[in-house]
């Protein structure tokens, strides 16, 4: 069976070294969310290492997401048939892919995962700084931080929601977590799923 | 500050479930603080200075009586010194002891996310218990007052305890003690209020028409009170607000906004979950083992 490359070795390190510090940053920054996410401090060493590593926990996933950005926006760029892609999601929930449009390299979903993730965490930099003790915080009027914890508490919250369901579709669809781990998928795998994709790597115009 | 061992807790920050309640007669207290016959002399600042054992660092002159110039972790409470003139020639000195209000419903607590770092007790102190406070800085954010001051030393919150522990065990706190002209006055808030309504009244008589209490209601009351001679311009008192509440922000912030987000995020994890129950994986014929 022919594989293709879909992955390269640095684009899986890169997005697993985003992974796990959204791991961290997220299960820190839940634990000051909800009083019902407090005991999540105990895998962090407590509350007040819980508060000191939350902020670098953020700034590295941050810059981190800066290489993938750099690595996938080409791909990510929003065409027409992205549009009619999202307008037929509701028959691809049902488990029927095959009236979708042909798709590139990365679907409309996974188009608006890349870019809502990137405003996320673009919010949550800027915001976050404003109110990160014992440095940034006191830089700035108290009104200020109050707009700007509410702003990183909605874009956590929104930055979740898509985590979750980006995680979901790398489970739903058979092969894509093995994409992301070793970097290849079969010929057949790309046929179906990224059609587009398919034919610019093979060069083959055969469906 | 510290931690008693308490059952009056009436509210714990973080904490979703109810607080001990066992007891039900304890009196509500406040502290009263008569701007009308404060001197100035800075004996509360050093009386709290010297009972919580506290002592900032030397300030520099900003060319008023303010000093230090602003709350810190080691001062707890403040002379505000501002000149003003509301009959214009008439020129009023007024002093305002700053430090923590003790709000009935405190920002600061509502902010905080750790459970039982700040506690408000029966009688209406509002307590940091400092071996739980993470640093994080919510408690600035949620307080309507600008008091709590996170220390560069330990990166802990502090702020006026309305010395909780002499209150526990039957004193009145340490800047009331040394008070020497009887402007800050302790007891049971319903006993202060009628205290400050007599001397309303007799400010009333020697001309000062908008004299009253400042126990201002956007926070439910607060356990500290001033009586002032111009009550319609509490902003007069070094910028005393004239209706302070929680910010809009705050409560957006630690109100509904979070259950709702939870739920959420429960909800998609719960949604994933029975999608793949119901419609089951998407597979490739003629994949890898992976992929089928």
């Amino acid at each position: 069976m022919r594989m293709l490359i879909r992955y390269k070795d640095g684009d899986r390190i890169n997005h697993w070294i985003v992974a796990f510090l959204f791991l961290c940053a997220g299960l820190s920054g839940l634990a000051f969310f909800h009083p019902s996410f407090f005991f999540l401090t105990a895998i962090f060493g407590g509350g007040v290492w819980t508060r000191i590593l939350h902020p670098f926990f953020g700034v590295f996933m941050f810059l981190g997401f800066v290489g993938l950005f750099f690595r996938f926006w080409r791909r990510n760029l929003w065409k027409d048939r992205d549009t009619e892609w999202m307008r037929r999601t509701p028959t691809l929930l049902k488990g029927d892919e095959e009236d979708m449009p042909a798709v590139g390299k990365n679907n409309a979903g996974q188009k608006i995962v890349f870019w809502a993730m990137g405003i996320c965490l673009c919010l949550l930099l800027i915001t976050g700084v404003m109110f990160w003790q014992p440095w940034f915080a006191d830089g700035f009027p108290i009104v200020l931080r109050r707009i700007a914890v509410l702003i990183h508490a909605f874009s956590a919250a929104v930055l979740i929601l898509i985590a979750i369901v980006h995680i979901y579709a790398a489970i739903w669809v058979k092969g894509s977590v093995h994409a992301m781990m070793r970097g290849t998928v079969s010929e057949a795998w790309a046929r179906k799923h990224h059609l587009l994709w398919y034919r610019e790597v093979t060069g083959n115009d055969r469906t | 500050m510290s931690s008693l061992q308490s059952l009056d807790i009436a509210k714990r920050s973080a904490t979703t479930t109810q607080s001990p309640d066992a007891r039900k007669h304890v009196t509500e207290v406040a502290k009263l603080i008569d701007v009308s016959s404060c001197i100035g002399c800075k004996a509360c600042q050093v009386a709290c200075m010297q009972w919580n054992d506290l002592r900032d660092d030397v300030g520099d002159n900003a060319g008023t009586y303010d000093n230090p110039r602003d709350l810190s972790a080691q001062s707890w409470t403040v002379m505000r010194y501002s000149e003003v003139e509301v009959v214009e020639n008439k020129l009023e000195w007024l002093i305002r002891k700053d430090g923590c209000m003790h709000c009935e419903d405190p920002g600061c607590l509502k902010a905080c996310p750790s459970p039982g770092a700040i506690v408000k007790y029966t009688n209406g102190i509002v307590d940091f218990i400092s071996e739980h406070c993470i640093g994080c800085g919510n408690c600035v954010t949620g307080c309507p007052f600008d008091v709590p001051r996170i220390s560069k030393a330990d990166n802990k919150a502090y702020k006026c305890s309305l010395c909780s522990d002499r209150v526990g065990v039957g004193l009145e706190p340490a800047c009331v003690k040394a008070c020497p002209t009887g402007a800050i006055r302790f007891g049971a808030k319903e006993d202060m209020l009628d205290f400050g309504a007599e001397r309303v009244a007799d400010l009333k008589e020697r001309g000062y028409e908008q004299a009253g209490v400042y126990d201002p209601s956007g926070v439910g009351g607060t356990h500290v009170v001033y009586v002032l001679q111009h009550a319609d311009k509490p902003e007069l008192y070094h910028g005393l607000p004239s209706n302070p509440s929680i910010s809009p922000l705050v409560w957006l912030w630690k109100g509904a906004a979070k259950p709702l987000a939870v739920a959420a995020m429960i909800g998609a994890v719960l949604a994933g979950f029975f999608h793949y129950v119901k419609v089951g994986p998407i597979r490739t014929e003629g994949g890898t083992k992976d992929e089928v």
